[in-house]
């Protein structure tokens, strides 16, 4: 086994809260602020790891496993993640699909904790996450399967290191169409602006952030560290399509994965300064046309 | 081995009759039906076992006074697969059954359930092992009137009566276009014993194009297809639960088994079937969730997933039948593999969730999941089992659902088809239809859990709640393990696949072996990941039991944004959790909602109701069998009771057979 390999799921724990770091910071700049220090979302994790915690008397063991299993499917997604080059530790044919569902399975305990308080808020927060995440699955998946077919590929690193510069002339309609459809996904999966906000103060209009309202301390920490993993696993994807722009430049691969990745938080940054939040019946409608996208790329990708 | 299975059979009639005889003696006859139901199980999983793991095929033929062709009957290696579920599945519905029946019965003998569910399980174990279309619909009919015994057994309730008459009118209008397309096959070959119809002269195409759309209705009727599915969601929830589970879990699966034998007799298959199958098991599986989504009796939100996990198997089956169709070795052999697979998975955790609703409906003495919550604190076995099989119906690992998706969604991945418009389309097809499905299962059974055993009880309940007795918690516990231990030893289990799956596509084991051989690594991968996970969320969950022992861990109310009066009521109920989705998938489901709005500044009390009628019976077949009531109504006019005008008939009718002769 390639120890080697190991670097990429490793870097990623360490360098995930960072990424939250730009997308603050870009906001602020944006908005005219100065904004938190850059290494204010691990001041937050540590302080949460060192808490001492407040259940509800309504809840059960669920409400307790949900952070920690959104957490371990996060982490378990980053060693199928192909980082900058290096193939992920596991990389099989079909890979992609263990990663949605993965995902997926981290996605239906923090519904769950979310239900286990009885809180109509929190029940509020978990329909609409799963309203969304049911619409956003099929667009991931016609995505990844268009960049399947893309690079006859079908594990995550091979379809990634299969994403050249000689792809990006060869496809250039496909490519960016699927580069769209993720970005949508990577918005709505991770209750960005225009979906979800992720910074709002009323939880009537909240998503993801109404579902943890009742945990507390290392609950807390790990549900956020999960979440903060999950952007990281989308960008890393939508980093890896943009590298070959960057290695054009004549950036190493490595660097270049670098600078694409500050690419993705900087969009990221950008579309949620500069656009309102979607009314909720918007949203699915935003979702669709993903997924209508993905399939207009599928059908363009012939060769 | 043939021996084995006929044993086993045998052991199930001789405990069904001897049932019915000492019916009156509740106590013994259950002992007997419960011994003879787990002796003749076993016998008959022992034969499917050995054929499975490579010993060749058995058949024994018996003349018998009928016509057209012997009494076949044998075990190869389709019959074997199918015959797993059937005969687990079954064992372990006996075992819960055993206090049902005895608390339930309305009547004063327990016999008469009994008998039908040993005939249920005796006659599907026929129904896949029949070699003959005469001893096959013999044994069709037989489980269609066993089930529909069992499904009225609480036949004093109106709504149960009723629901009964739509099972037995719907599954014999299947039945009818059984009975055509066997007595043509069997005209074209002159027998009707299987390997006869197999080997006889190819069809000509568009005779075997109508009995294949022949097939597809009348298997199809059993089976659930949508728009074929009305039965379903009225028969399941009225039955005794471990009734439910063995016919959503199995007796729907032999219409697939009868589909995929049906397909044997016809032919090289059209790509066209493959895509009409394509196509009915992505609006089976889109609609059976969405509309399960909307409902409000948990049994009945089962029933229609039961109509959705059809749709996920005839996705696998159609992608095999065009893999055949069109030569792709690879879509051929995984398609049919994770149509096979999911039938298995199905039986397992469909079964698993019908048992612990049962025990919910037991304890609680309501299926609605509106009224209930919190049940995870008084059940929390129950709790435990309904949750392994609510993540395994929506697919996730590290549980099984998640290994026969896997090849289905690999199979469209793996297809070679020399088309680029049908690659494309059979990509979006499954990787979209799929990911959708699996998507809205998660919603559903995070409502049906999250709702049932999480949060507060909504309504006071008919019954106290509790837990299960052993007798039903232990079946739930088996099934909950298999779950998960067919999940984490997928790679294992793909060797058996191999003989099955060669049924289904013909070649030769060799080739149907390496083709499943691809997916082999890319499973151990996901039982890796699997493994790692699990003893990830184990030492995560050590970590955090540590970081937490020695500070202050707090109980509090649940943060209700400084309301000081949080109430159960106010808890959002599993119609406003899937409001939002039911609203969005309006136009296809139909929802109707009675709404006396508020008014006035002292507004007196209001009342909200949503009601998600099957669209199917509503538009379809209520108007469609009005209307033949009403034609019928006009022969009913010969029908009067005076005795000299039946005599006139009589007269009238000799007179114009007399002139016909005389012509």
């Amino acid at each position: 086994m390639n120890y080697l390999a190991f670097s990429a799921p490793l870097s990623a724990l360490v360098l995930a809260p960072f990424l939250q770091s730009v997308i603050n910071r870009t906001k602020a700049t944006l908005a005219g602020r100065q904004g938190q220090p850059l290494l204010q979302p691990y001041h937050d994790l540590w302080k949460l790891l060192r808490k001492g915690a407040v259940y509800s008397s309504v809840t059960t063991v669920i409400f307790r496993l949900g952070p920690t299993v959104s957490l371990a499917t996060g982490i378990m997604a980053l060693f199928l993640l192909p980082l900058g080059g290096f193939p992920a530790p596991l990389a099989f044919a079909g890979d992609f699909l263990l990663l949605a569902y993965l995902l997926g399975l981290g996605r239906f305990f923090t519904v769950l904790a979310a239900l286990d308080t009885g809180s109509s808020f929190e029940g509020m927060g978990a329909s609409r996450e799963v309203l969304f995440s049911s619409l956003a699955e099929p667009a991931l998946l016609l995505a990844l399967a268009t960049l399947c077919r893309l690079t006859d590929a079908s594990s995550l690193s091979a379809m990634l290191a299969g994403v050249n510069q000689d792809l990006w002339l060869g496809t250039l309609p496909a490519l960016l169409i699927v580069i769209c459809t993720l970005g949508v996904v990577l918005l709505a999966e991770n209750c960005r602006i225009p979906v979800d906000d992720p910074t709002t103060h009323l939880e009537l209009t909240m998503i993801h952030e109404v579902m943890v309202l009742d945990h507390s301390g290392p609950d807390l920490a790990f549900n956020n560290y999960g979440a903060t993993l999950k952007l990281w696993v989308f960008s890393a994807i939508l980093a890896g399509l943009v590298m070959p722009l960057w290695q054009a430049l004549g950036l190493p691969p490595w660097l270049a994965f670098g600078a694409g990745m500050l690419t993705v938080a900087i969009a990221i940054g950008v579309t949620e300064s500069v656009m309102a939040r979607l009314r909720m019946d918007r949203v699915p409608k935003l979702l669709l046309s993903a997924s209508l996208l993905a399939t207009l790329a599928l059908f363009l990708q012939q060769r | 081995m043939l021996v084995i299975f006929l044993a086993g059979l045998a052991c199930l009639l001789l405990a069904g009759m001897s049932a019915l005889v000492i019916g009156k003696r509740l106590r013994l006859a259950t002992w007997v039906a419960v011994v003879g139901v787990i002796a003749g199980s076993t016998l008959s999983l022992v034969a499917a076992l050995q054929i499975l793991l490579g010993q060749p095929a058995v058949s024994a033929r018996f003349t018998w006074s009928m016509p057209l062709g012997n009494l076949v009957i044998g075990i190869d290696g389709l019959s074997a697969f199918f015959l797993l579920p059937i005969s687990a599945l079954s064992a372990l519905g006996a075992i819960y059954g055993t206090g049902y029946f005895a608390s339930h019965g309305t009547s004063k003998s327990s016999g008469l359930p009994w008998a039908c569910y040993l005939g249920l399980v005796a006659s599907m174990a026929v129904v896949v092992t029949a070699q003959n279309a005469l001893l096959f619909i013999l044994a069709w009919e037989t489980m269609t009137l066993a089930s529909f015994f069992l499904v009225i057994f609480e036949h004093r309730k109106t709504a149960v009566r009723q629901a009964g008459w739509i099972y037995l009118v719907a599954t014999h209008c299947g039945t009818a276009f059984l009975l055509v397309m066997f007595l043509l096959l069997g005209k074209h070959a002159g027998s009707l014993d299987f390997d006869q119809l197999a080997a006889a002269t190819p069809l000509t195409g568009q005779l075997a194009g109508l009995l294949f759309v022949f097939a597809v209705i009348g298997f199809g009727t059993k089976a659930g297809f949508i728009p074929l599915h009305v039965w379903l969601p009225e028969a399941h929830p009225v039955a005794p639960s471990h009734v439910s589970a063995l016919m959503s879990g199995v007796m729907i699966k032999t219409g697939i088994y009868g589909l995929i034998r049906t397909l044997g007799f016809l032919g090289a298959p059209e790509a066209w079937w493959g895509i009409l199958l394509l196509g009915i098991g992505l609006s089976s599986g889109i609609l059976g969730v969405l509309f399960a989504l909307a409902q409000h009796d948990l049994k009945r939100l089962l029933a229609y997933h039961s109509v959705e996990n059809i749709g996920i198997i005839t996705l696998g089956l159609g992608a095999g039948v065009l893999g055949v169709a069109l030569d792709s070795a690879p879509l051929a052999v995984l398609g049919f593999a994770g149509c096979l697979w999911h039938v298995l998975n199905h039986a397992l955790f469909k079964g698993l969730l019908f048992l612990a609703a049962g025990s919910v409906i037991h304890a609680t003495g309501s299926a609605e999941i509106d009224r209930s919550g919190g049940l995870s604190k008084t059940m929390p076995w129950t709790a435990t089992c309904f949750l392994v099989g609510a993540l395994a119906i929506s697919g996730l690992p590290p549980l099984n659902g998640f290994a026969s998706e896997f090849l289905i969604y690999y199979s469209s991945l793996a297809a070679d088809l020399r088309s680029t418009v049908l690659d494309n389309t059979l990509l979006v097809i499954i990787m979209g239809g799929l990911a959708l499905i699996g998507g809205l299962a998660a919603a559903c059974f995070t409502k049906a859990f999250g709702m049932v055993f999480l949060g507060l009880p909504r309504d006071r309940l008919p019954g106290v709640p509790h837990e299960a007795p052993f007798s039903m918690l232990a079946p739930m516990g088996v099934l909950a393990v298999s779950c998960l231990a067919v999940g984490l030893l997928a790679p294992l289990l793909l060797n058996v696949l191999a003989l099955p799956v060669l049924v289904c596509v013909g070649g030769t084991i060799e080739m149907v072996s390496l083709t499943l051989g691809i997916v082999r690594q890319p499973l151990a991968a996901i039982t890796v990941t699997s493994a790692v996970l699990l003893s990830l969320i184990g030492a995560l969950l050590f970590w955090r039991q540590r970081m937490l022992a020695r500070r202050v861990v707090n109980s509090a109310v649940t943060w209700d944004c400084g309301y000081d009066r949080p109430s159960a009521r106010m808890q959002y109920s599993g119609s406003s959790f899937a409001a939002p989705l039911i609203k969005l998938f309006g136009f296809v489901l139909g929802s109707r909602t009675e709404y006396s709005p508020i008014t006035g500044l002292f507004p007196a009390a209001s009342h909200l109701a949503t009601h998600t009628p099957d669209l199917y019976q509503e538009r379809l077949y209520r108007p469609l069998f009005m209307s033949i009531a009403r034609l019928l109504k006009q022969v009913r006019r010969l029908q009067h009771g005076k005795l000299q005008v039946y005599v006139l008939y009589i007269v009238i009718s000799l007179l114009a057979l007399l002139l016909w002769e005389m012509r």
